[in-house]
Parts: C-alpha cells; sequence; structure tokens
C-alpha cells in the first residue's frame, strides 16, 4: 500500500506463524491491519473493527485476541498465530477436520476465528463442560449456525484422545 | 438415490477452514482508493448548501463527489427480475447520491482517498446545512395530510395490496364466535457476518467491473446499468465467497455508487467498505408490520372467515417495498382453510432505513400474527392448539384459489404429529395446570407454510452449464450464488446422482461472473435446489445423455440399454461394466472424426411452485420476577420435499431458529422518536445471540416428495426462521396466562405487563 | 486504521508520568478496548497516547504486608479472574469481572482502566464499591490515595488529571476478611453485554444467623455507580430471613433514582433493583456462611 498517508512508524519483530518477522508498521494500525493488508493473510475477517464480534480472532501467546482491537506496535515480541498456519503440509489441523466433519461451516466468515478458539481449548487441555465451553466461545457472533455444529466439532476435539 | 439424500460434506469447507476461502475484502487490487460515504445526520430534510473544500483539500483525497454530480434520473435497487411491463417494475426512486434527505444515514456525498482512514478523515471536513423536517417514523405520521411527502406526488404510500376470497357475509354469518385482536412486529437487521463491500474498476474498453458481495449478480448487473444509465452489457459483477446474506444482499446497496465513482476517477478501483455501523443503518431492515387480525370461528375450531389488515413501514426508499406485505398475504391466505379471507395492506414510506428483503420475506410478521391469534381462539374455546391447527390446515392437493399453487405434496399433518412426539406435549400439558411460583413452563406451538421460489409473482429462470473433461469428471457452473447455505454442494450432488460419477468428479465453480455465468436470478425466495436445481438437473441430464449416445456409436450397444453408475458405463439390467466413462470421455475429446466434447448449457424457466410447510415446538420457562425466558426445548420440523444433504438442511434450521429467536426475544432496532436517529447501530446494542444465549435446537424432517422439485426436493433456506416467535409467544401464554402480541418479548415488556396483570 | 498521530510506550509508572507531563495531549491507553474504539469513533482526531501496558508493576496482584489487597491497574480481566489471591480472598471480583464482553476482551481490558473510563456499567465498578477499593494513583507530585466512592465526578468522568496514573487498587482486610459477595449482571446476553442493572452486595454473618455488616452497590441505577448506605444500615443487625431480604429489596429500590433511556426504564430498573439486590443479599449471605431456609 504505498500510497497511503503514511504515519509514523515502528520497527518490531515477533512470530508469525512460526517464521521471525521483523518489520515497520504504522502506529495507527491495528494488528488485523498489518495482517490483512501487508501480509495478505486475510483469513482474519473484520466483521466489526470493535471487538464485538470474533471474526478477527487471532492467537497471541497461545491464546485468543480480537486483532482488530489490537494495536500492531504491541506484537513486538509476540507469538501470532493465524488460521493460514494451522493446516501443515497441506493436512487439516484436528479442529479444522473436526469443524469440516461436524458441518459446523456455512458461509464461513466467523469460522477462522472459532477455529483458533478451538484450537487454544485444545492446546490448553481444556476439558470444559458444555456451557463453560459456550462461555469460551462467547466472543464470537455467527448469524449462520445457531452455533450447534461449532459447539458440536469443538466438543468433538475437546474431547478425543490427543 | 446415492448422493442425493446423503450428508456430503459441503465442497466449500475445506476453503473457509484453511481461511482461503476469498471475499471480497480478501482481494487486494493495486492503486485500489477507498470510498467513504458523506451520510446525513438528519431523517428528513435538504442539503440546503455543502461545502466540501476543506475535505477536497486534505492530503490524500482523490475526489469528493456531491449530489450535484450524479444522474437525474431514479432508478430501483431491489433484486427482483427485471419486468418489461412498467406496473410490475419496482419503484425506482433512488438517485446515487441525494440532496432530499430521507433517514438518518442517507446518502448525500461521496469521498474517494487513497486510504480508508482519509477517506473517513475527509468526510468530517465536509460541512452542510440543512433545511429540517419533523421526522416521519410511524404510519399515523407518515399519513398525516400535508406534511410535506418523503417522495413527491405518493402521500408516503408506497403501495398497497389485498384480496377477498369467497362469501364473506355468508362466512361472518356462520360464525359462532369472532376474535379480534392487534399486534406488531419490530425493525430487526440482517447481521450477515461479512458488511456491504464492493469495488469497481473500468476496464481498457471502457466496461464497468463490480466485484461484490451480492447474492444476485445477474440482477445487479442489470441495477448498476440502470443506475449509471449506460447499457447493461457494459457492466460485469463478480462475486467472490459470501459472508452471510439473508436478503440483505437480495438488493444493490453499494454496487451503483462504486460503480459511479470509478467512473469519476478514470476508472482506477474504488472500494467502499461499510462499516458495521453503516450496515446498521444504511443498508436494509425487515420491515416492521402493524396488524389487525378479526376471525370467525365455529364452536369446535373451524375457521369460517379471516380478515388481516397490515400496515408495512418501508423506511425511507422502496426498496422491496410493497412486494413484502403482498407475500404476507399470501402466506397468510395458503396456511388455513376457510370459507371467506380477507386480506388488505399498505405499504408506507417513513423516515428510517430503507426495508428490503430479509430470511422469510414478510412471512414471519404474518405468522408471529396469524399463529398467535389462533392460540387465543383456541384458548377461549378451550381447544388444544395443535388440535385446532389439524382441523384447519389445508389439505394435499389444496389449490390457491388465487394464484393457482397445488400443493400436490403437504406433510404439514406430520409435522405436527412428530412434533408433538418429540416434545412430549400430552404428557407434559396434563402434568401442567395451575402453575404458581416464580418460575413458569409453558409449550407453545406454531405452523408456516412457504413457497419454493416465486413464480407466479415473478419470473424464476435459472441457468447451469456442464463441461465433461477428457477423464468423464465435470465443471459445473451455475449463475445461483452460495451464500453460505450450501446451494453448491447441493448442486454438485444432483450432478453426480444424475451423470452417475462420484461426487470427487464434479468441480463447481463458485465464483459468479456475470461475463462466464449463466443467467440465473440468484439466491433468494429458498429457490436455489429447487429452480436452479431443475436446470442443473437438465444440463446433467443432457450431458448424460449425450455420453450414452457417444457410447453408442463407439460400442453398438443402444444408448436405451446402457446407464452410467459411478463413472462406469454399465448395462441397465443388470449392472454388468461395459467401458470406464473415461474411455468415452477422453474419445469425445480427441477422435479425429467423431470429437464433440460433452458440453451442455441450459436454462430452466420455471413456471412451477411447491408449498413447503413446517412448524416449530417450544417449551419455555419463564422467570416472572426477572422476566427472562429461558428456551428449554424447542425442535422445528420440516416438510421441505426430500432433503438432498440432511447435514446442510439441518444447519439451514439451526441457523434460522436462531435467527427467529432473536426475533421473539432479542433483537430490535430503535430509533429516537424526536430525531429519528438510530439508537441501535452495533453489535454490543443489537442483540445477536451469542453461543451462551443459544439453546439446543432440534431440526426434524418428515418425508415427502414433491412431484415438480428436482428429486422431489422443495424450500427449506428460510422457512426455519418463520415460526419460532409465535410459538414461542404462545408458549409464555402458556406459562402465564399473559399474551404478548408486540415483538419482541423482551423482559423490560414482560415486566411491565406482569405488573399490570398482577402477577408481580 | 486508527487515527493516532503518537504512540509512546512507557516502560515505568515515573516513565508514565514523565510523558504525560511533557504532553498536555497524551493520553494513557492500556487494554484499548475503551480507548480504540473511541479513537475510532472520532472522539480523539489524531491521538496522540502514552502505552502503559508493558509496565510490569502494573499487572501485579499482590498482598501488601498489612494484609492489603493490591491489584494493579493494568492487570487485565482475565488475570484478575483467574488469580489465586482473588478467588480465595474477594471472589466476588473474579466473578463479577467474568461477566466483562467475552473472553477475548477479558484478555486485553484491564481492571483499571473499566474505572478509569468513568461509565456507570462497568462490571468491575459495583463490586469494587461494595468492597470499599481504594485507588492509589501517581502523578508528577507523588502518590495519593483516594476511596472509590469519591472517585466518580460524573458520567465518564472521574478525578484524575491528565498527568496521572492510576496505578492499583486496593482492598485492605476488614474489607473483605469474612465477607461473602455476590455480583448479578443484569444484562439482555449472557455474554457481551452491557448491564441494564448491575448489582453487588456483600456481607458478614454474626452470631446467630444475622447481617452483620452488609454492603451495597449499584451500577447503572444512577450516573455513576453507587453505594446505598440506607438499605445496608437497615438490615445491619438483624437476623436473616426472607421478608428481610425483602426489604432489603424495597429499601435499595427507594433509595436509587435510575434514569429512563432508550435501553431501559426507570421503572423497569427500580423493579430490577428491587429484586436483584435480594436475591444478590440472599446469595452473599450464603456465601458468607449465613442460612438461609
Ligand atoms: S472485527 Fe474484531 S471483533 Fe469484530
Ligand atoms: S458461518 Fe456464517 S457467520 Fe458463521
Amino acid at each position: 500500500m504505498t500510497s497511503t498517508i503514511s504515519g509514523r512508524t515502528q520497527k518490531i519483530t515477533c512470530t508469525i506463524n512460526g517464521e521471525a518477522v521483523t518489520m515497520d508498521v504504522d502506529i495507527r494500525e491495528s494488528l488485523l491491519d498489518v495482517l490483512r493488508n501487508r501480509l495478505y493473510l486475510t483469513g482474519a475477517k473484520k466483521g466489526c473493527g470493535v471487538g464485538e464480534c470474533g471474526a478477527c480472532t487471532v492467537l497471541i501467546d497461545g491464546e485468543a485476541y480480537d486483532s482488530c482491537l489490537f494495536l500492531a506496535v504491541w506484537a513486538d515480541g509476540k507469538h501470532i498465530r493465524t488460521i493460514e498456519g494451522e493446516a501443515k503440509e497441506g493436512q487439516l489441523s484436528r479442529v479444522q477436520e473436526a469443524f469440516v466433519e461436524s458441518g459446523a461451516v456455512q458461509c464461513g466468515y466467523c469460522i477462522p476465528g472459532f477455529v483458533l478458539s478451538v484450537t487454544a481449548l485444545k492446546e490448553q487441555n481444556c476439558h470444559c463442560d458444555r456451557e463453560s465451553l459456550k462461555k469460551e466461545l462467547s466472543g464470537h457472533m455467527c448469524r449462520c449456525t445457531g452455533y450447534q455444529n461449532i459447539i458440536k466439532a469443538a466438543e468433538k476435539v475437546l474431547t478425543e484422545e490427543k | 438415490m446415492e448422493i442425493v439424500g446423503r450428508s456430503i460434506t459441503r465442497v466449500d469447507a475445506v476453503a473457509k477452514v484453511k481461511g482461503t476461502a476469498k471475499y471480497v475484502d480478501d482481494h487486494f487490487v493495486p492503486g485500489m482508493l477507498h470510498a467513504k460515504a458523506f451520510r446525513s445526520t438528519i431523517a428528513n430534510g435538504w442539503v440546503k448548501s455543502i461545502d466540501v473544500s476543506k475535505a477536497k483539500a486534505l492530503p490524500g483525497v482523490v475526489a469528493v463527489i456531491t449530489y450535484e454530480d450524479v444522474p437525474a434520473h431514479t432508478f430501483p435497487t431491489a433484486g427482483h427480475p427485471y419486468s418489461k411491463d412498467p406496473s410490475h417494475q419496482d419503484v425506482a426512486d433512488r438517485n446515487l447520491l441525494t440532496r432530499r434527505v430521507r433517514y438518518v444515514g442517507d446518502e448525500i456525498a461521496a469521498v474517494i482517498a487513497v486510504d480508508e482512514l482519509t477517506a473517513e478523515k475527509a468526510r468530517q471536513l465536509i460541512d452542510v446545512e440543512y433545511e429540517e423536517y419533523a421526522p416521519v417514523l410511524t404510519a399515523e405520521a407518515a399519513l398525516q395530510p400535508g406534511i410535506p411527502e418523503i417522495h413527491g406526488g405518493t402521500g408516503n404510500v408506497l403501495g398497497r395490496g389485498g384480496y377477498e376470497v369467497g362469501n364473506m357475509a355468508e362466512a361472518v354469518a356462520e360464525s359462532d364466535h369472532t376474535f379480534a385482536d392487534e399486534f406488531s412486529t419490530q425493525v430487526v437487521a440482517h447481521c450477515a457476518m461479512e458488511n456491504y463491500s464492493a469495488y469497481a474498476y473500468m476496464e481498457e474498453n471502457g466496461r464497468i467491473v463490480v466485484v461484490s458481495s451480492t447474492q444476485i449478480p445477474h440482477i445487479c448487473r442489470r441495477i448498476v446499468g440502470q443506475a449509471l444509465g449506460i447499457p447493461w452489457g457494459r457492466v460485469r459483477v463478480i462475486k467472490p465467497y459470501i459472508g452471510g446474506g439473508f436478503g440483505g444482499k437480495q438488493d444493490t446497496v453499494v454496487e451503483p455508487l462504486v460503480a459511479f465513482l470509478t467512473t469519476k476517477v478514470h476508472g482506477r478501483p474504488v472500494k467502499m467498505e461499510l462499516s458495521r455501523e453503516e450496515t446498521f443503518i444504511s443498508s436494509r431492515v425487515r420491515h416492521p408490520f402493524q396488524f389487525r387480525i378479526e376471525t370467525g370461528v365455529k364452536n369446535d375450531g373451524t375457521l369460517s372467515f379471516r380478515n388481516l389488515e397490515a400496515i408495512s413501514l418501508n423506511g425511507g426508499y422502496a426498496s422491496h417495498g410493497q412486494s413484502i406485505a403482498n407475500n404476507c398475504g399470501t402466506k397468510f391466505r395458503q396456511q388455513y382453510r376457510q370459507k371467506a379471507i380477507k386480506y388488505s395492506c399498505k405499504t408506507l414510506y417513513t423516515n428510517m432505513p430503507a426495508a428490503g428483503a430479509m430470511r422469510g420475506y414478510g412471512v414471519p410478521q404474518a405468522m408471529f400474527v396469524m399463529e398467535s391469534h389462533l392460540d387465543d381462539i383456541a384458548r377461549a374455546l378451550d381447544l388444544d392448539p395443535v388440535e385446532i391447527r389439524l382441523k384447519n390446515i389445508p389439505e394435499t392437493g389444496h389449490k390457491d384459489p388465487l394464484n393457482g399453487i397445488v400443493a400436490l405434496s403437504n406433510g404439514l399433518k406430520e409435522c405436527l404429529v412428530k412434533g408433538k412426539e418429540l416434545i412430549r406435549w400430552d404428557e407434559k400439558k396434563s402434568n401442567r395446570a395451575n402453575q404458581a411460583g416464580t418460575k413458569r413452563r409453558g409449550l407453545g406451538v406454531a405452523c408456516f407454510n412457504y413457497a419454493s421460489g416465486t413464480h407466479p409473482v415473478g419470473l424464476e429462470v435459472a441457468g447451469a452449464r456442464i463441461v465433461m473433461n477428457e477423464d468423464g469428471s465435470v465443471q459445473l457452473q451455475v449463475g445461483a450464488t452460495e451464500i453460505g447455505q450450501g446451494s453448491d454442494t447441493v448442486f454438485s450432488q444432483m450432478v453426480a446422482e444424475t451423470i452417475g460419477i462420484p461426487l470427487s468428479m464434479v468441480h463447481i465453480l463458485s465464483e459468479q461472473d456475470t461475463d462466464i455465468s449463466p443467467v440465473d436470478l440468484g439466491s433468494y425466495a429458498s429457490r436455489q435446489t429447487y429452480i436452479t436445481g431443475m436446470a442443473v438437473r437438465k444440463a446433467a441430464e443432457e450431458i448424460k445423455a449425450k455420453v450414452l449416445d457417444y457410447a453408442w456409436g463407439m460400442t453398438d450397444i443402444p444408448a436405451q440399454v446402457m446407464d452410467i453408475v459411478d463413472g462406469w458405463i454399465v448395462y441397465k439390467h443388470n449392472g454388468e461394466k461395459i467401458t470406464p466413462l473415461s474411455e468415452i470421455a477422453l474419445d469425445a475429446h480427441t477422435d479425429v472424426v467423431h470429437a464433440k466434447p460433452f458440453t451442455a448449457d441450459v436454462t430452466n424457466n420455471a413456471r412451477v411452485n411447491a408449498l413447503a410447510f413446517g412448524c416449530t415446538f417450544v417449551e419455555v420457562e419463564v422467570d416472572i420476577p426477572t422476566g427472562k425466558v429461558e428456551i428449554l426445548e424447542i425442535y422445528n420440523i420440516h416438510d421441505s420435499g426430500t432433503i438432498v444433504n440432511p447435514t446442510l438442511a439441518e444447519g439451514q434450521v439451526h441457523g434460522g431458529v436462531s435467527m427467529g429467536l432473536g426475533y421473539a426475544l432479542y433483537e430490535q432496532m430503535l430509533f429516537d422518536p424526536k430525531t429519528g436517529k438510530p439508537l441501535i447501530h452495533n453489535l454490543l446494542d443489537y442483540k445477536l445471540m451469542t453461543a451462551l444465549d443459544t439453546p439446543e435446537i432440534g431440526a426434524h424432517f418428515v418425508n415427502t416428495f414433491e412431484p415438480t422439485g428436482p428429486y422431489g426436493a422443495k424450500a427449506l433456506g428460510e422457512p426455519p426462521a418463520i415460526t419460532p416467535a409465535p410459538a414461542i409467544r404462545n408458549a409464555i401464554l402458556d406459562a402465564t396466562g399473559v399474551k404478548f402480541n408486540d415483538l419482541p418479548m423482551t423482559p423490560q415488556r414482560l415486566i411491565a405487563k406482569f405488573q399490570a396483570e398482577g402477577l408481580i | 486504521m486508527y487515527d493516532i498521530a503518537r504512540y509512546e510506550e512507557a516502560r515505568t509508572v515515573d516513565e508514565a508520568v514523565a510523558l504525560l507531563a511533557a504532553n498536555p495531549n497524551a493520553r494513557i491507553i492500556a487494554g484499548g478496548t475503551d480507548v480504540l474504539i473511541r479513537i475510532r469513533e472520532g472522539h480523539q482526531p489524531s491521538a496522540e497516547l502514552v502505552g502503559i501496558r508493558h509496565i510490569e508493576e502494573l499487572s501485579k496482584i499482590e498482598l501488601l504486608s498489612d494484609g492489603t489487597l493490591s491489584i494493579g491497574a493494568a492487570a487485565t480481566f482475565s488475570r484478575v479472574s483467574k488469580h489465586s489471591l482473588i478467588t480465595h480472598l474477594v471472589p466476588a471480583l473474579g466473578e463479577a469481572v467474568e461477566t466483562v464482553g467475552g473472553p477475548q476482551i477479558r484478555r486485553v481490558a484491564t481492571i483499571g482502566g473499566n474505572v478509569c473510563n468513568g461509565a456507570t456499567s462497568a462490571d468491575s465498578a459495583s463490586t469494587l464499591f461494595a468492597f470499599d477499593a481504594v485507588l492509589q494513583i501517581q502523578g508528577p507530585e507523588g502518590v495519593r490515595l483516594v476511596p472509590i466512592r469519591e472517585f466518580y465526578r460524573g458520567p465518564g468522568k472521574v478525578h484524575l488529571s491528565q498527568t496521572e496514573v492510576l496505578t492499583a487498587i486496593l482492598i485492605s482486610p476488614e474489607n473483605y476478611n469474612g465477607f461473602g459477595g455476590h455480583y448479578i449482571k443484569y444484562a439482555m446476553r449472557k455474554a457481551m453485554d452491557i448491564a441494564t442493572l448491575g448489582c453487588s452486595v456483600n456481607c458478614k454473618v454474626g452470631a446467630g444467623n444475622i447481617v452483620e455488616k452488609a454492603r451495597l452497590a449499584f451500577g447503572v441505577a444512577a450516573p455513576t455507580p453507587i453505594r446505598c448506605p440506607g438499605a445496608e444500615a437497615l438490615v445491619e443487625g438483624k437476623p436473616f430471613n426472607a421478608a428481610l431480604a425483602d426489604e432489603f429489596g424495597k429499601a435499595a429500590a427507594a433509595e436509587i433514582n435510575p434514569r429512563t433511556s432508550w435501553r431501559a426504564s426507570r421503572e423497569f430498573r427500580l423493579h430490577l433493583a428491587e429484586e436483584l439486590s435480594k436475591q444478590a443479599l440472599v446469595q452473599a449471605f450464603i456465601k458468607a456462611g449465613g442460612k438461609v431456609q
């Protein structure tokens, strides 16, 4: 985006999907802006821009965050994961597979965010009951699915052995 | 059937879980400019003067366009097929930018800048002076004589409609009881997770390309052409993946403007992405309705007459306008039998966001009034709510007296029987008389009917194209759009089934491009499986016939005795394999004498319709002191003919029911009565349910076969959203004895009425 | 993109105070869940920000030598709700902040930010009122302590100057020892919502199953969070029973003066205040070890 009116920049160093990245970010940018507009990691979506929908969720040091409300300068020193890094060598992650198998996907706009939140829960060995699972996923809005098959996919993957 | 009827994994699931599915905003074009609309801050009035000099001077601003720069002619925006009959055309009441302001958020000017933030800052630098009128927010206000009309010459009446069938005087005389009541429904928003977004640029030959999140690419192309006043063929519309539509994108919200803006910057790409707030205040909403209903009944619960008066508020622009009130009346009529029925409706302009198509198209409103009122009647006559419905539903084969649609399949009775069983209706009903205490439980039911497409009101043209490759696999192209509902998967299943190849040999192109895709009206009216399915099946049958015919030439075995099964040419009578399909396909591609690759390009004009039916059963627990309603169990039971893909179908039901629950209990847009300003314009204040608020939803189907539908299928997409609201309303009535006739049934409304009726 | 003209990261509180003092346009940003939204809405054009999220001392949750619980102002809600000092000493506070937004928001939003933005609906505020929390504020002139009840000036307004940083929220032992507490957030949704009314009750049980101490605080019952001393006094020293809880509710409703807004009517809020304070008292009393039939 060479033609934009540029603001002040700051150098940050972080990892994105396991790869070390050093870049100058504009202090006005959110992490979502940087991921999408500069790195073309467009799996994180913008549904509101103000932390109300969860479509922009990414993992920062293993936990789910709304990247729209996270300044890019704050990413310095962090390990960031986006949906693009979840399938390895052409193989879907177990969480992704569970979403496919459970019919959890409709329009798909909310799905990367959900997949990442469930991934974090799985990696933290969360054995939550359905109510707490719903609470853990309550920062994601979905208009298509009524959440039912998303919860089903999450339960499936959280209850199976590693 | 091998593939139709199975829960095949959806064809786009992998791309969507990997985040590689590209939506409009995921496309980057070098040098893309960003546009922001300058929107009115008043609901009703005129721009007396506008000063854009400060905005223009801001570094990074490329152009500022105002109402002074746009064509003088008006255009329609609704996603309906074009009609040559002027009386059947959509109301053309919009300009690309306007000086006459009709709601808070109306588009007065647009800023084009090198980035979004600059566009946004420039927008804030525009100064306007308004001449302001009192906002018109209610039917009463709209019909007040002498006020400035929202659209000149209309008297603020956008449309009227209605019908009367049967001998009303006789039916009235025959009634043992007459019941009358009033109901109202609220403004709600679609809330697709993807906001409205489109970008446009010009090709070297001057054609305009619009890339948009639209349900209706071909219609969109025509509307952009109309709006800009250019030949329609000079517009090309491309639709990538869509993050939900629900009817909101069966309309042209940003495309005409963005197409116009690119022409103002010499064809440079210009994008306009609405923020969530803009999507709320300045796209489309569901029509709020006010109803007065009157019903005559005999002692045994047989309906003798029904009479409904409806007022629908349309907001500042026509969009789908009167069609919604008309559809409300049609489904109202089709729901039950009676001796006489009357409907009259009008649609009014107000100073609110334009109401357009939204899942159910006027029928959630119709069924809320009808089904709530019917429960009140049952209660008054001491009849079981399920019994009174069973007594009055039309039988299979019933022909509608006005539109001629025949219910060739009708599983409503089975739906009711199944629902009763699922929720253990009789058992719970008998155990639960005279509840006291603060928590009370109740059961509710509500029925609906819906159509599969718009015939005979609208044209039902659909297109499908199939091209077979050398290996026997095929490319399938349709003009109907996948918007999350799963139509691409269902079409792929139909093709695999019809030709006789595995699903893995069907490659569907999910993107629609009006330069490439077959002509189709798009995704709406729950028409894809039924209407586009017919075209898909025809095309697949054509391919199959061509393959067998060619195989006849190659093998000397008559085509009639052969079939294609699982990618093999076989004998029909015993399934014995003759030759792999790939052999035939390769030959047809390569034989120096006979080569004729198999293609089919089919357009189907469906002049039939099929009614889908179903019902909601719900059990609620009402907490009287806090006014909270908990859904203990909810089931939607559908007759949608053959279910092509059960998992996808269940998904439609889950999503639809959750939308219906929101309609019942949570969702509403409110407007400041003094200024007309929308009070609710973000996802914090608009109460979309979270996972924690959503109960387990039971999705069930009864088996029917619709003779007119492809593989016996009929509509499903919209119906699940229709009846949760009346069913919940009836369950609250059952639990508390209190009637709620206005949606949504919020705790505040519940508490107020509980206090008034002495429950608290 | 946010309209931010300047961003500086402070590593210590002293540095933050110095940066603020050096630039009268500078404003603090911690988790950003309020500040960034305000910027996006155009309320803070060309914002100049001092980030405090990396100041380690500000996210500490610790017990001071006199038993005072000190919660760093930049501790996030998820940190607060999971911290063992919180779950042991002031569980009601942990439960209250668990009702904020959703999980993603709770990972960034800070308890100090929740207090400093001055919203009456802040989910932590009414509970902090019930705990008689004291705010520790550092400015160029040094450190001052302010009881939270004196901190609020009006909707969105607090007694914090541009050069000051809220560093910690202090709860002294006499305000948590032996108390049971309960917070009820009444909202339209079970997550991602703003309170229609927030009600927090802390209480202590005395011999003979009496309500020895009661503290009742509301959010959204007035332009700022408030306490209801009248209702508290009414029940203190009295044996607990259902009728007492009813009286408590009535007294609470009589003591507040909520507004009608489009979110909820005054009548509705009054009804809720009565009902919720009653329910919260019962729950708090149970948690404090009292017996209810
Ligand atoms: S876009 Fe970040 S939460 Fe909605
Ligand atoms: S699948 Fe469409 S928003 Fe969740």
